[in-house]
């Protein structure tokens, strides 16, 4: 990925040339420096440390002399133009999907800060497109073993008494990466099915309460939408715990990727079962055997069983940064930085190791560290050039430390390819280029 | 002050009363409405494992095999041998080797899911278009191609009901913890 952040910096400056003077591109000395300059600190990557690069950066540059752009150029705000390389991705060196209506999106971990994943960067798994459905026509209907069926609108639904709480989601399927790692792959590529995010909805308890729940009521049947319909089975346990039904995630109305205009939200459990465009709650008696959690979503087990509903994404951590496709520009002071996150609470401990987990070392954490959310970790670090492997290994409230990758093939292989959360470890090479290893 | 403090708890008393869940013989907001029971039984099409919820209808396998080739083969296979999308047959006995073929024969633990699954999802760019006869026949006849049942079987609810997939006793309920308990060398967690 380092071939990406070169380019852009001569793109900039290309860009800068065809702005000068709208409708006409001049190449004038001053961006021929500023041209010039790019490419020299390029050059100077592998420069000793604290040797000032020779560049010359106007006093008076390009963006001083003139107003910029209008206000409500756009109206709803995007990010700068700049950062267009930051953009969900498909899996690096994954065949291209049969078909572009179901299949994954990743999070550019690599080029994320703190804790809240942007709207628009949040990973993506649809099974047959994403619909484009009408709010006002939108029903959920809650029945089964309940005293009162009921159906309400959206508007119903945004009557309740609302709560917001920041939460990630993490699909069973982030960091597919079981036996020998492939050193291309970057932080995107092996977490990048993790995102987090301030969601706003009703407890579906309160909800679940208007209908009634008779006592034989013990697992729930969740139902989307879209053209895939999917379904899971839910312990109405967890319904009575924590879960939400969300309309609005990090202050705004839902993504359409995301279920708008309401979706479930399961805290902590597999981002599967927390089921998009949300319309049908079914109370029943026992799990009710869907697709999603048979033939998909189990676990083939080395004792030759298939483990069903192990809905819990257990404590896992990543360092986002430096990660695989970056390159340590210079030797000195880096900041290592991460996430971490369990869905059985709150971090409790992140450690982190520059010597691929022979000694570790407490990294310091981030607040808000809250539960079943993304807490960010750092760590400084001197790097002398030589080569390093970086680890982290995360702790949650509950005691369960994060397994080595060795612990968990141990146990489980690829074939239950689901709920990999083995410790990551990057390679850093003398030169500063960081690997998956 | 006192009178303020009064009035958020009784703010908050509904909430948490419901949060809880001890109240669930009445209502508490009085949101949404009653649904009806042609509304219910219009979107109420989930499949349980004992065969709850299968409609009437019934569809052979050859009549399976004719809707297949129209409408399922281009992404299941002539035979159901996969490609582009998943394979539906093939595999017997590959589960639980490090190269397994997982098919609807090899691998689904109920036949109540395929019906389910087909009826709701299936085909691909027209889902629910199937009549509840026609989704019979599919998985009559996908059923077949694992040879679960034979060429002249005709299903219908009670019919498929009754089927035993080959895998369904490896499948557990169990979310156990395996793993995560403080590896060598670690250090107790801080609390």
């Amino acid at each position: 990925m380092e071939q990406d952040v070169l380019p852009v910096g001569l793109e900039r400056d290309a860009r800068h040339l065809v702005t000068l003077e709208p409708g006409k591109a001049v190449l004038t000395r001053r961006n021929l420096v500023s041209a010039a300059a790019s490419l020299a600190a390029s050059g100077a990557l592998g420069a000793a440390p604290g040797k000032a690069a020779a560049e010359t950066i106007p006093s008076r540059p390009e963006w001083q002399q003139r107003p910029g752009a209008e206000l409500m150029s756009p109206p709803y705000g995007a990010p700068s133009a700049r950062e267009s390389q930051v953009i969900r991705r498909a899996r690096h060196g994954s065949p291209p999907p049969p078909t572009n209506y179901a299949g994954i999106s990743l999070t550019p971990h690599q080029n994320l800060y703190g804790i809240v994943t942007p709207g628009g960067l949040h990973y993506e798994r649809h099974h047959s497109g994403v619909p484009d459905i009408d709010p006002d026509q939108h029903r959920l209907l809650v029945h089964g073993l309940v005293e009162r069926p009921l159906i309400f609108t959206m508007d119903d639904l945004t009557r309740f008494p609302s709560v917001s709480r920041l939460h990630f989601l993490e699909c069973s399927g982030n960091t597919p990466t079981w036996g020998v790692p492939k050193p291309g792959l970057t932080v995107q590529d092996t977490h990048g099915l993790l995102s987090c995010s301030e969601w706003t909805g009703v407890p579906l308890a309160t909800v679940l309460a208007e209908a009634g729940v008779r006592p034989e009521g013990k697992w729930l049947l969740a139902e989307g939408g879209d053209a895939a319909a999917l379904t899971r089975s839910i312990p109405i346990e967890k319904a009575f715990d924590d879960a939400l039904l969300v309309y609005a995630q990090n202050g705004e109305r839902l993504r359409p990727e995301q279920g708008y205009p309401l979706r479930l939200l399961l805290p902590g459990f597999e981002g599967n079962t927390s089921i998009k465009w949300l319309r049908r709650l079914k109370i029943g008696t026992a799990p009710f055997q869907t697709r999603w959690e048979t033939s998909k979503y189990s676990l083939v087990l080395p004792d030759q069983t298939i483990r069903q509903f192990d809905f819990v994404m257990d404590a896992k951590s990543v360092i986002t940064s430096p990660s695989g496709g970056q390159s340590l520009k210079g030797t000195g002071f880096h900041e290592i930085s991460g996430l971490a996150w369990s869905g059985r609470g709150k971090i409790t401990r992140v450690e982190v190791s520059t010597d691929g987990g022979t000694s570790w070392h407490d990294a310091a954490l981030q607040e808000p560290v809250l539960s079943k959310c993304l807490t960010r970790f750092r760590f400084p670090w001197q790097w002398e050039g030589a080569p390093a492997r970086l680890a982290s290994r995360s702790t949650d409230a509950s005691g369960y430390v994060q397994p080595s990758r060795a612990a968990l093939e141990s146990i489980r292989d690829g074939r239950s390819y689901y709920h990999n959360n083995a410790i990551q470890t990057w390679a850093v090479a003398a030169n500063g280029s960081v690997v998956n290893a | 002050m006192r009178k303020a403090a009064v009035l958020a708890l009784a703010l908050a008393a509904p909430g948490l009363v419901a949060a809880s869940g001890s109240l669930q013989a009445q209502s508490l907001y009085h949101l949404g409405r009653a649904a009806t029971s042609a509304e219910i039984a219009a979107w109420d099409i989930d499949i349980s494992p004992d065969g709850a919820g299968l409609p009437p209808g019934h569809g052979s396998v050859a009549e399976g095999k004719a809707i297949y080739a129209l409408k399922c083969a281009a992404c299941h296979g002539d035979h159901g041998q996969g490609k582009p999308m998943d394979a539906l047959a093939g595999g017997l006995g590959t589960v639980f080797d490090a190269k397994s073929v997982r098919t609807v024969g090899s691998f689904w633990p109920y036949a109540t899911t395929l019906y389910d699954y087909i009826r709701r999802a299936m085909p691909f760019p027209e889902p629910q278009s199937l009549s509840d006869s026609e989704v019979y026949a599919v998985s009559a006849y996908v059923l077949n191609l694992s040879g679960i049942v034979p060429d002249t079987a005709v299903l219908d609810a009670a019919s498929l009901a009754k089927i035993v997939m080959p895998n369904r006793d490896r499948f557990v309920h169990d979310a156990k913890i395996d793993i995560g308990q403080p590896q060598p060398g670690a250090v107790p967690a801080v609390r």
